[in-house]
This record gives structure tokens, sequence and C-alpha cells, in this order.
């Protein structure tokens, strides 16, 4: 029976004579800790030395901008039909150039958002990621709701993300 | 003018120097409290991985004088169901334990300048390690004080713990020191050290006796193995829970200051005081070798408040049941059969 083999859990009584004493161990213990004492600390100075994600890391939503200016949202609306929280909201219209659609608004609830990468997920053109950005705090609830101007970033800053969404996804 | 100099002078040399002796002690033991607040949270968080306080002052030094002035800004709350008299009076009376006590223990030998013949312990008495025993028993009554008039069950708690175990503890603490007494003939806390000369020191000559009084002063001073008085888990602050501001602070203050006159009292009683064995076979100069033995105390003292703050980070604590039991059935048997080794070498080697 392979019950047997599995030794049972350590009672009192089990214990040898030198555990018994309870001195050695305390000593064993002390020498743990004098080891641990000497380690090197992996602690990160917050403010002055910051912490830099990998590509697969999940910051706050940006829309991607394409190197001519414009954003790569097509508006469809799938963002915000996912987002679980109902952090985002956008507004559609038609334009002139290729890709037909364009949103007018684009507003994300940064109070809102819980950071799920859903929106990325979802997102057929690749045109909202998660970014590395993790410092969010505001003062006013107004803050909070980024609007196109704060959301927007050049693509060429995010060669990370759009790498591991190439390769991972 | 020089009346008045005259005075001042009298004033000051009196009993040599004894004001000065007891500033400087003061002094002393108020900036080693506040510093050991501030290695206590710096070796802790290197056995826990961590950097612990380095933002206020270089590496955090000034830490635990930002702390003091936190808690002195802060709001002094009395609850209602306190006795409001003896709820004060509590600490006052820890810190003035944890203050007068120091006052039998000897940094070094006498000094000699100018003529006048300084000793460096503020009071030689004949019964200093009696003192100690008396006054670290009269410590109980803070915090029973404290546990009693606070008027809420956890510090009860804390309090009624807190007399069972150092008034347990205290009797293995008397007896390992009856065997000290036995090899030096003196309760003189100078005799005592004077007769660990060499590598005579009582932790060698009488280990067991020297394992149960470190024990008994981890108890006295409610240090981490025996710190069920205020055993955060089970009884949120124990005897100190009702305090705050600078009354808590005083509490702080005179646990830190207790942990001191443990490891001075260790050293001047089991690791033979400010002697550095055989260092007058070197042929240093007098001046040089008191320096030495001033630094060699001070040495000894660290590392054995480093200790402190080792073992408490260390081991978990013990519970009430079991402390009992170690207080009762082992410490207090050892330290009755250490009397006996004592009593035993000094039959046979006529020491």
């Amino acid at each position: 029976m392979s019950e047997k083999n599995i030794p049972a859990k350590k009672r009192i009584k089990d214990l040898n004579s030198l555990e018994k004493v309870y001195f050695p161990e305390i000593l064993k213990a002390l020498k743990l800790t004098l080891k641990t004492m000497f380690r090197p600390k992996f602690t990160m100075q917050y403010p002055e030395e910051k912490f830099i994600p990998t590509g697969s890391y999940r910051g706050r939503p940006i829309l991607v901008m394409e190197n001519n200016g414009e954003e790569r949202c097509v508006a469809c609306g799938l963002c915000a039909r996912v987002c679980p929280p109902l952090a985002i909201e956008v507004q559609a219209a038609e334009t002139e150039k290729e890709k037909e659609r364009y949103p007018v608004r684009f507003e994300i609830n940064m109070l809102r958002c819980i950071f799920c990468g859903f929106c990325e997920e979802v997102c057929p053109e690749e045109a909202i990621v998660m970014s590395k950005d993790y410092e969010l705090a505001f003062t006013k609830r107004e803050d909070a709701i980024y609007g196109k101007d704060k959301l927007l970033v050049p693509v060429n800053q995010l060669p990370d993300k759009i790498g591991f969404l190439r390769n991972y996804r | 003018m020089e009346a008045i100099g005259n005075l001042l002078w009298t004033i000051v040399s009196f009993y040599n120097f004894l004001l000065i002796r007891i500033v400087i002690v003061l002094v002393l033991m108020l900036l080693t409290a506040a510093y050991l607040v501030y290695f206590e949270r710096k070796i802790s968080a290197w056995i826990q991985d961590r950097i612990g306080p380095n933002r206020v002052g270089w590496k955090g030094a000034l830490q635990s004088f930002a702390d003091v002035f936190k808690l002195l800004l802060k709001e002094d709350i009395v609850p209602d169901n306190a006795n409001k008299r003896i709820h004060t009076l509590a600490p006052m009376l820890a810190l003035f334990v944890a203050f007068t006590t120091y006052a039998v223990i000897p940094i070094g030998p006498g000094l000699n300048i100018a003529g006048y013949e300084i000793p460096l312990v503020i009071a030689d008495v004949n019964i200093g390690v009696l003192y100690i025993l008396a006054l670290t028993s009269l410590g109980v009554y803070a915090i029973t004080f404290a546990g009693w008039s606070s008027g809420s069950k956890y510090s009860l708690l804390g309090g009624i713990r807190s007399s069972a175990q150092m008034i347990s503890y205290e009797i293995s603490m008397g007896f390992s020191i009856g065997g000290v007494v036995l090899l030096s003939e003196s309760l003189r806390p100078i005799a005592i050290v004077e007769s660990q000369s060499g590598w005579m020191w009582n932790a060698f000559v009488q280990p067991i006796g020297f394992i149960t009084f470190l024990v008994s002063a981890f108890a006295e001073t409610n240090r981490l193995p025996f710190d069920l008085p205020e055993a955060e888990p089970e009884l949120v602050g124990g005897y100190h829970t009702e305090y705050s501001s600078m009354k808590f602070a005083a509490f702080f203050l005179a646990e830190y200051a207790n942990m001191l006159i443990a490891s001075t009292l260790i050293v001047t009683l089991y690791l033979g005081g400010w002697q550095i064995p055989y260092i007058e076979t070197f042929g240093l100069s007098s001046g040089l070798v008191l320096a030495l033995q001033i630094a060699g105390f001070l040495l000894k003292v660290g590392l054995l408040l480093f200790f402190f703050i080792w073992v408490r980070w260390t081991i978990p604590r013990f519970r009430y049941d079991q402390l009992m039991s170690l207080g009762w059935k082992v410490m207090f048997p050892l330290s009755l059969l250490n009397i006996v080794w004592v009593a035993f070498l000094i039959m046979v080697f006529r020491i």
C-alpha cells in the first residue's frame, strides 16, 4: 500500500531528544536569520527608481496613433461593448479616408477601468492597447476621464507592446 | 562672582562629579534607547529581506527622533473607564524603574583626573545587585497598573500575564544571580566584575546559570519569545492598548531602556564587565587600557543588544502555558542546579 510510505505528521512524541531540548533548534533558527540578514535586498526605491514593465504589462489603455497623426481606431465599439465596468465610451463618425469610420469622441473613465485588457484583446485593428503607464493618480474626478487628447500615443513609442501582441496573441 | 563660581564648583564636584556622571549616563541611555528603536527596525527589515527606514536623515538615522516628535504631537487619550491617576502613574513608574536601575552598573574601572578619583559608576553601593533585583520587580507594578487601570479587558489580560510571567521568572533570575554571588562573595557590581579576571568569566564558569539568566532577562524585559503582555495578535497591544501619545512613548522607551539594562547587567554579571582578558600583560599605557576597557564594555553591551533584537525576529512567541512550564519546570530547576554546580566548584577548587 502506498499509504504506508507517506510519513505521518511529526508529533511531539516523535521528536528526538535533541529536538526536545529546543536549544539547538533555536541556534539553527538564529543561524538562518543571520544568513538572511546579509542577503542582497531587492527593494526598489520607488519614486527615484521606477519599475519598467515588460511588453505584456497591462497598464492604462491607450489609443494607437499612426505616424501620420491619425488614430487607428475605426470606432467599431467592440471595446466599449466588451468592457466589464463600462469604462469606455465611443462615438463614431464617418470619414472620407480609407477606413471610413473614426471616433469623434473616445473616452475612458480611469476610475472605472479595471485593467482587464479585454479591450486590447477584442480590438480588430490593434488600435487600443494596454500601455506600460501605471502611475495614475487624480486630484479631481473630472481628471480621471481621459479623452482622445490623453489617450493617443504614437505607434513608435509602443514597440514592446505591439511586438508582444504580434508574437503571442 | 567668585562666590558663585565656588558654589557652582562645589555643586558640580559634589561626590566626585556625581551630577555630571548622572547627566552623561542619562543622555547615553536615552540616545541608546532611541537608536535601539532604529536598529530594531533596521535589523528586523534585514532579517525579513527588506531595507527598513531610510528616508529621515542619512539611511534613516533620524527616524526615531521623527517617531518621538510624532508621538509628542499626538492627542493624549485617557479612556472613560480608566482610573486616571493610576493610568498616568503607570508609564512614569515604568520610566522611573528603567532609568534608576542603571545607577549601579559600572562602565569601567575608576578614572583619575587632576587628583579627583572618579568612579565610572553613579553609585558604588555594596548591595548593587539587590538594588537591581528590587527595582526590576518594581517594574512589574508599572505594567500591572497599566493593565488594570485602563479599564479594558485586553489591557487587564496583558497586565495579569505580565505579573505572572515576571514573578515566575524573577525566581530563576534570582537563583542564577545566587551562583554569581557565591563566586564573587559580594553583591557589589564592581567586586563582581573584578572577580571575573582573565577568562574566568561567569558565562564560562557557570554556563547553565548564564543561560537561565539570559532567558529570564528576556522574560523580564518582555522581549519577543516572552512578550505575552503585549501579544499583538491576541491582546491588541496588551497592557499599553489604551495608551497614546507620550504615555505610550514612555512605555516604549522603558522597554528599550530595560533591554539596555538587561544587557549591561548580563555583561556585568556574566561577561566580565569592562574587563578584557589579560590586557595588563600587553604593556599598554594606563590611559589606553582604560579607553579599551570602556570600549570593550560598550562592545559587549552592543553585541548583547543585537542578540536581543536578533532573537526577537527569529523565535515565535511561546504559548502562555508553555511559558509557565518553561519558567517553573525548566528554568527554576536549572538555576538550582547551577547553584549546586557553583558550590561544587568552590568546594573542589577552593576558588
